[in-house]
């Protein structure tokens, strides 16, 4: 450690004469543009202060010369973007749904804020594309457990289905028929439904069901399996199926029926928006 | 004896751990006092091997022995621990990162996304980060004071505290325990053992430094300094909780709504200012002159650049919550401190570079060099993208996207994992006495592993985060959202599977380094041609042509 004056040879900067375990320091001074950069941050970073709501006081912080605050920012841009939809979501609001389909423009403009409400209200369960998966219904078909036309559509998207929160709600329940029918029955029954659409594993199997689902199906779900949207039983005779095809998930489903539920969206989107997915959703499959 | 006090206290500890097993309140307590009663159970074995059994003098891998008077033991575990530990944590970053791409790798209940990334985040930054921290500041402090540690076996509390605090944080992270504070998930308990090993660790530095040889503090000192006060008034001040029970893993934490999420976020933010910049800073002014053999470039800018650096930062947290119910005022000031705050970054950036003037021919011929400056260069453009991401129309676009995410690692793989292979690469010959590393092309290999990792991911986050926050706010001529968060998820997809690409380049280059690290330990060297020609020839003719 020497105190005295060094001076580095490779750029002949003289150091600070210090050295710590071999490591020495220049005496460089600091980069001009280091500098002035830093004292530009420090004045812009003033002004922006002034500017700005920044700095606190007692009870409340300076509000900035500009009157910026973040919640008016979102209010203003909210309120520019309703503005600008105003008209349109007053006729919505106001015309029954087969007016709203008839008119041209409206009809686009509800099927546009449908699809947005859709993306973020609904695709959770039906998926971004309404395309369903086990369990919850595809609505790109037309296949329609509680009916496909533009009011049936309205009801079950307002009041949901098998919802406790309203009266109003779609509400069909299959029984338990494990609690019904034996074993050999239920594979029977099972066989049959299949032999609608398909190939049982077993033809005899499936006559013999004939019988069975003629006793305790038909009623609900008809004689040729084509289903009722009154009980919201599903039509067993077009392929499509909610809880899947086999014969062993056809005979699960007799035995102890999964029923989904569907939350009541009146209350929580209001009727503008229940009607627009309405809309949106009838463009994708509806009709029946 | 050789352990004896280590023995009972350790014993009596385990104790303790069984003890409070038996009377825990919850079940996650109940597995993580056994998981403490095993270690320390291991632990105290050990320690009653060690004592009986070892031949004192006989290693021919000195791992305890001190050289020139200094006490380099703890130095040596810790670069030990900081290679296995950051072997770990990049493991456990591709795991993640594949969990990310390919929901289906999330393993319940203990390896679930909400489990694993924790401890990717805790074993890089804490484990790897931490302990190269804290093995490089006890060796630059020794050195720089021309004194050893203070304390004696103190240091040694440190290293193997720390230690179980990392296999304590990891547990308890795997088993579900956690406070849900980002980068603070561990318990109060876990938390209140490491303030114990936090303030030995200040104890130890600050006791150096008081007995120091030197008239003057050099500045690596002062930025390990910052770190170590800094960390532990954040780490306290964040973690100040009430337990439900002595005897349970839950606790609720002081503060609540915006004044909690402020306070996480000013500790979030200072980890990356104190821990990730200010103690990495102190690593670069030793590392970075000693492996070039040049003076610091300027001391005026060192000095001035550490106390706007260290001013600065702590005020920054609030960009952390622009556009959210914290007050606009803060949002503002977090903002204008981020801005301030680019230059004093910068000038670390610039003496550690300009540092190398009169010595850039060694960049051809020295790959640690050129580590280090990989670093130094990651160090500033990291630093210049965070003031700009703090910028609120900026953060509004960048904020909870992936280019956050790409901003924190061109920070940690290229800044902080860069200069820690430089360090690592300096140290293990001078440590273990050994005439040079093992291979000097190994660590050419390393470079461009985890250089060309890096750029793949960094690259990779900036496009995928700027795609995620387009759609995100894209809305149609009518004003009506364009995508479902679904839909922007499965646009990740293609950019997920690449990153957990970049991250195995980077992994692999972890691997090359343990490889290299331990047959330098081991004392072999590789018979090898320098890769790019003779030492510095080229340089030389180069001048004299000109």
């Amino acid at each position: 450690m020497s105190e005295k004056e060094h001076i580095d040879e490779v750029s002949g900067v003289s150091t600070t004469g210090h050295e710590w375990d071999g490591i020495r320091e220049l005496d460089n001074p600091m980069p001009r543009w280091w500098v002035w950069t830093f004292y530009a941050t420090i004045v812009w970073s003033i002004g922006y202060t002034v500017a700005y709501p920044a700095w606190p006081l007692i009870s409340d912080a300076t509000r900035g010369v500009l009157g910026y605050s973040s919640r008016q920012e979102l209010t203003t841009t909210m309120e520019a973007v309703s503005a600008e939809q105003a008209d349109l979501r007053a006729a919505i609001a106001e015309k029954p749904l087969d007016e709203i389909l008839a008119d041209e423009t409206l009809r686009r403009f509800a099927t546009a804020a449908g699809d947005a409400a859709f993306k973020v209200n609904c695709s959770q369960c039906h998926g971004s594309g309404a395309q369903g998966s086990a369990g919850y219904p595809n609505l790109n078909d037309d296949d329609w457990l509680w009916g496909g036309d533009i009011e049936a559509i309205h009801q079950t998207i307002a009041h949901g289905v098998r919802f406790d929160g309203d009266d109003d709600t779609r509400f069909g329940e299959m029984p338990a028929f494990g609690d019904i029918l034996s074993r050999d029955e239920i594979r029977q029954v099972a066989a049959h439904v299949v032999s609608f659409t398909g190939t049982p594993s077993d033809p005899a199997l499936a006559e013999a069901g004939a019988q069975v689902y003629a006793d305790n199906c038909a009623s609900c779900h008809g004689d040729a399996g084509q289903g009722d949207v009154t009980f919201g039983a599903p039509n067993l005779a077009d392929a499509i199926w909610l809880y899947g095809s086999s014969e062993a998930q056809i005979a699960a489903q007799v035995r102890q029926p999964r029923h989904g539920v569907m939350p009541a969206w009146q209350e929580r989107l209001g009727d503008p928006t229940v009607k627009q997915l309405s809309v949106y959703v009838y463009s994708l499959g509806g009709g029946e | 004896m050789r352990f004896g006090t280590e023995i009972v206290l350790v014993s009596l500890a385990a104790f303790a751990a069984l003890a409070a097993a038996g009377l825990a309140q919850d079940s996650a307590f109940q597995a993580h006092m056994w998981v403490l009663f095993f270690v320390l159970l291991g632990s105290a074995i050990v320690l009653m091997r060690n004592t009986s059994f070892a031949p004192a003098g006989a290693a021919s891998i000195p791992l305890r022995r001190d050289t020139d008077g200094y006490m380099d033991g703890p130095v040596r575990y810790g670069v030990i621990a900081t290679t296995v530990w950051g072997i770990v944590g990049f493991l456990v970053g591709v795991l993640v990162a594949l969990q990310l791409a390919y929901p289906d790798l999330n393993i319940e209940p203990w390896f679930n996304f909400g489990r694993t990334r924790p401890l990717h985040t805790s074993a890089v930054i804490f484990a790897f980060g931490g302990n190269a921290l804290i093995a490089t500041s006890f060796y630059v402090v020794q050195r720089t004071c021309r004194t050893r540690l203070f304390g004696g076996n103190l240091a040694w509390f440190v290293f193997w505290g720390y230690q179980l605090f990392i296999v304590m944080a990891a547990t308890g992270y795997l088993l579900g325990i956690t406070q849900s504070r980002e980068y603070a998930e561990p318990e109060w308990y876990v938390d209140l053992f490491l303030t114990i090993v936090w303030v030995a660790y200040l104890i130890v530095f600050l006791g150096t430094i008081f007995r120091r040889k030197e008239p003057h503090i050099y500045v690596a000192n002062w930025f390990y300094l910052s770190f170590i006060v800094t960390i532990a008034m954040l780490h306290v001040v964040n973690n100040l909780a009430m337990p439900v029970s002595p005897f349970g893993s839950k606790s609720y934490s002081l503060f609540a709504g915006v004044q909690d999420a402020l306070t996480q976020w000013w500790y979030g933010h200072n980890a990356v200012g104190f821990f990730l910049t200010a103690g990495f800073l102190g690593m670069m002014y030793y590392f970075i002159p000693k492996q070039v053999n040049r003076p610091v470039y300027s001391y005026r800018l060192s000095i001035i650049h550490f106390w706007a650096l260290i001013f600065l930062y702590i005020w920054a947290g609030p960009h952390h919550l622009h556009y959210t119910a914290l007050p606009d005022w803060a949002q503002t000031l977090g903002m204008v401190f981020s801005i301030m705050l680019w230059m004093p970054s910068w000038g670390g950036m610039i003496n550690g570079l300009m540092t190398l003037s009169g010595a850039w021919d060694k960049l051809r011929t020295d790959p640690i060099i050129r580590m280090m400056v990989l670093a130094v260069a990651f160090y500033g453009m990291s630093t210049f993208e965070g003031p700009l991401m703090s910028v609120k129309a900026v953060n509004s676009l960048s904020h909870y996207t992936d280019w956050t995410i790409g901003h924190v690692h061109s920070g940690a793989l290229g800044w902080v994992g860069m200069i820690t292979f430089g360090a690592l690469y300096y140290l293990v010959p001078k440590l273990w006495n050994r005439e040079r590393l093992y291979s000097l092309r190994l660590v050419t290999w390393h470079f461009w592993l985890a250089t060309l990792g890096i750029v793949v991911y960094a690259a990779v986050m900036w496009v995928s985060g700027i795609q995620q926050g387009l759609m995100w706010r894209e809305y149609d001529d009518q004003g009506f959202l364009v995508y479902s968060f679904a839909e922007t998820v499965a646009a990740m997809h293609p950019y997920y599977v690449v990153r957990a690409l970049g991250g195995v380049l980077f992994l692999l280059g972890g691997l090359v380094m343990a490889y290299n690290l331990a047959m330098t330990i081991l004392g072999h060297e590789r018979k090898e041609a320098p890769i790019g020609g003779a030492v510095a020839q080229p340089a030389r003719s180069l001048q004299s042509a000109g």
